[in-house]
């Protein structure tokens, strides 16, 4: 009865997509309770790839086609590149399954002056026809854009204080996601891709990506060798990790994946960073090194190329053929709480 | 032994199968090679349409793979059908799995026999067990090849489902040569036939009558699949094989044979429900084929054979 009164009030405060906030985050204990009965309380979810009858499309080969770019991981996760995938028959296989796509956003201080433009372009080009949950984290509610959102699709708003350090704000997203998936995101969505608001998109960023846990390559590091990755080197952090091990630099700005294997992710990445506050050391780049550690040690099941999260400030390269999400161009001494 | 039929309820089957857990978790410490994402081999496409990884020999670490998989203590069992003739190749089978097939993990081999006193002796490393089951010897060889959907789908329901996590149907008359292992663990997996992974779609051998259930249009399919491996986790090949069991009787009831038996159904089914990883034509060649530019390795071939001396009807 309780949770039927909840949809409903949900329903009448979103309906419209008016901007609006509902309580402020609180990190709560009910996690445990959600998780220790995760099997009854998570959606439901078929991991058939079920494929409908009569849908025509090119034949795919084993042999013929192959490219300039790596498909794979050696632990034969996919790595996502244009022409890898063939669009309609992905989005065949998973419009059926009637899920429901988190995504999350955090537009805190001078930040919120991205959201616009993030939701804009997210409307035309991310999981286009798949229903999506925007989840706005903002300490100033009343600055999110009214943006006209396709059915299906909604926003939440969430209050969060606005901290003195940028550093700060980015290393509490791994708190908040999971106090947000304990709270609501575990009954609503089967997927939730964690983003970085600074971006827009330019082209199809869809059901390709999903998978149980996603990483994502960083646009500058995807053609160095791992010794030159910004790991967190020194060994009294949790995120350490030594020189001659890594696959790939992960950018902090994209994550994803089921419901409950993000939650895993932020939940442990939450509790390495309070770890390291204990004892007085905020890793090399925050969140993002405590990310590198935890992809490294429990491999993502997907990995998208470079084209799901590139940068306005390199030029585009060989190997990319398309550009789908990418940072904007910014001053960074002028939008970060510190320098 | 007489195979006892007791079909699983829906409920029941998802509290009786083994929990598993599915992170792919990488010891720290080990040392491997960095993967690249510009490098690698050109000549082979190493993913699906709908990103399913296609297995090559340089598309993946063994050592990576093994250290990622060795801690699950997983259990695979693998079904192999041993009938009239065919009991000849048992040992080659067996011996060669020893050696290649799934080395360090725990292996079950269900061998299914209408000769249990002619099953080989075989040194089997630690934790891998024999189980002989006795069938009858029907008279057609199509038949025989038929009823192994059903017999898979009995030895899941009654052992199985209790024993294994993963599954691997296979033919009995071959030998393994190389590496065939972990990288082959997944949900749903099927094989790539040696002999069509490189023809057009419209020249598989698929059932082409509207009549059968395992009818594929011209103009459809992805791969041709081998009805001689087919794998994936317990559940998932249960559900494979049960509805490949149901639509041959469908067709049986409707006087049909579809073209290859077992394999049309099989394509059929996984033409629907896409398989998670694909195996080149490395894990299962023929022997009669000469080794192609693509081929770096064969790890398991059908070895040269008589058919006309092996099979029930010729």
């Amino acid at each position: 009865m309780v949770r039927k009164i909840r949809i409903i009030l949900a329903f009448g405060l979103y309906a419209t997509n008016l901007r609006c906030s509902i309580s402020n985050i609180q990190p709560t204990s009910h996690g445990k309770t959600w998780w220790t009965q995760r099997e009854d309380l998570s959606r439901k979810r078929s991991w058939n790839v079920e494929s409908p009858e009569r849908l025509l499309y090119k034949q795919p080969s084993a042999t013929r086609g192959g490219s300039d770019v790596m498909a794979v991981t050696p632990w034969l996760a996919p790595i996502i590149w244009e022409e890898t995938f063939n669009p309609e028959l992905v989005d065949a296989i998973y419009k059926p399954m009637n899920l429901t796509i988190a995504t999350t956003v955090f537009a805190v201080g001078k930040y919120i002056r991205f959201l616009g433009e993030f939701l804009e372009t997210a409307e035309k080009h991310f999981m286009v026809d798949f229903k999506v949950h925007y989840h706005i984290f903002t300490d100033q509610p009343q600055e999110v854009p009214a943006v006209n959102l396709a059915a299906g699709r909604k926003i939440f708003v969430h209050q969060v204080p606005k901290l003195d350090r940028w550093q700060d704000i980015s290393a509490s997203r791994m708190q908040m996601i999971q106090t947000i998936i304990e709270e609501q995101v575990h009954r609503e969505a089967d997927y939730i891709y964690c983003q970085d608001v600074d971006a827009k998109f330019h082209f199809r960023w869809g059901a390709e990506t999903l998978d149980r846990l996603v990483g994502q390559i960083h646009p500058w590091y995807y053609d160095l060798s791992r010794d030159q990755f910004t790991y967190e080197r020194r060994p009294e952090s949790t995120a350490y990790i030594p020189s001659g091990v890594g696959d790939f630099y992960y950018i902090g700005a994209m994550f994803g994946g089921t419901v409950e294997d993000v939650y895993r992710l932020v939940k442990k990445c939450h509790e390495n960073i309070e770890a390291d506050k204990a004892k007085g050391i905020e890793a090399a780049w925050q969140e993002e090194s405590h990310l590198n550690w935890y992809l490294l040690h429990n491999k993502p099941s997907k990995v998208l190329s470079p084209e799901y999260m590139w940068d306005d400030q390199r030029g585009k390269t060989e190997v990319m053929r398309v550009i789908r999400l990418s940072q904007i161009l910014k001053n960074y001494g002028e939008v970060r709480e510190n320098v | 032994m007489i195979i006892q039929y007791t079909p699983l309820s829906f409920r029941q089957r998802k509290v009786l199968f083994r929990d598993r857990n599915c992170d792919l978790d990488s010891p720290k410490g080990l040392l491997y090679k960095q993967p690249g994402i510009t490098l690698g081999r050109c000549d082979v496409v190493a993913v699906t349409p709908w990103s399913a990884p296609i297995v090559w020999e340089e598309t993946f670490d063994p050592v990576l793979v093994d250290a990622i998989y060795k801690p699950k203590n997983l259990t695979i069992a693998t079904t192999v059908f041993a009938i009239g003739k065919y009991i000849r190749f048992l040992r080659d089978f067996l011996e060669t799995a020893e050696k290649h097939f799934m080395v360090d993990f725990k292996v079950h081999y269900h061998i299914f026999t209408d000769q249990p006193q002619e099953v080989p002796s075989v040194n089997l490393a630690a934790g891998r067990k024999i189980f002989v089951h006795q069938v009858p010897k029907l008279n057609r060889w199509q038949d025989i090849s038929a009823s192994r959907m059903q017999m898979i789908q009995t030895i899941i329901e009654e052992q199985l489902h209790r024993e294994a996590d993963y599954i691997y149907c296979q033919d009995v008359d071959a030998k393994f040569h190389f590496r065939w292992g972990a990288e082959t663990l997944d949900r749903l997996v099927g094989q790539i036939h040696p002999w069509f992974y490189d023809l057009s779609r419209d020249q598989f051998t698929y059932e082409r009558r509207p009549e059968s259930t395992a009818y594929i249009p011209p103009g459809e399919g992805d791969f041709y699949y081998i009805g001689a491996m087919f794998g994936g986790r317990v559940e998932e090949v249960y559900k494979l094989v049960k509805r490949c069991h149901e639509n041959l009787e469908a067709d049986k009831a409707n006087g049909i044979e579809a073209a290859w038996q077992e394999e049309s159904h099989l394509n059929w089914y996984l033409l629907y429900n896409k398989p998670s990883k694909i195996l080149s034509p490395e894990y299962l060649w023929d022997d009669k084929r000469d080794k192609t530019n693509v081929m770096k390795v064969v790890r398991l071939s059908h070895i040269l054979k008589n058919y006309a001396e092996v099979r029930e009807n010729a």
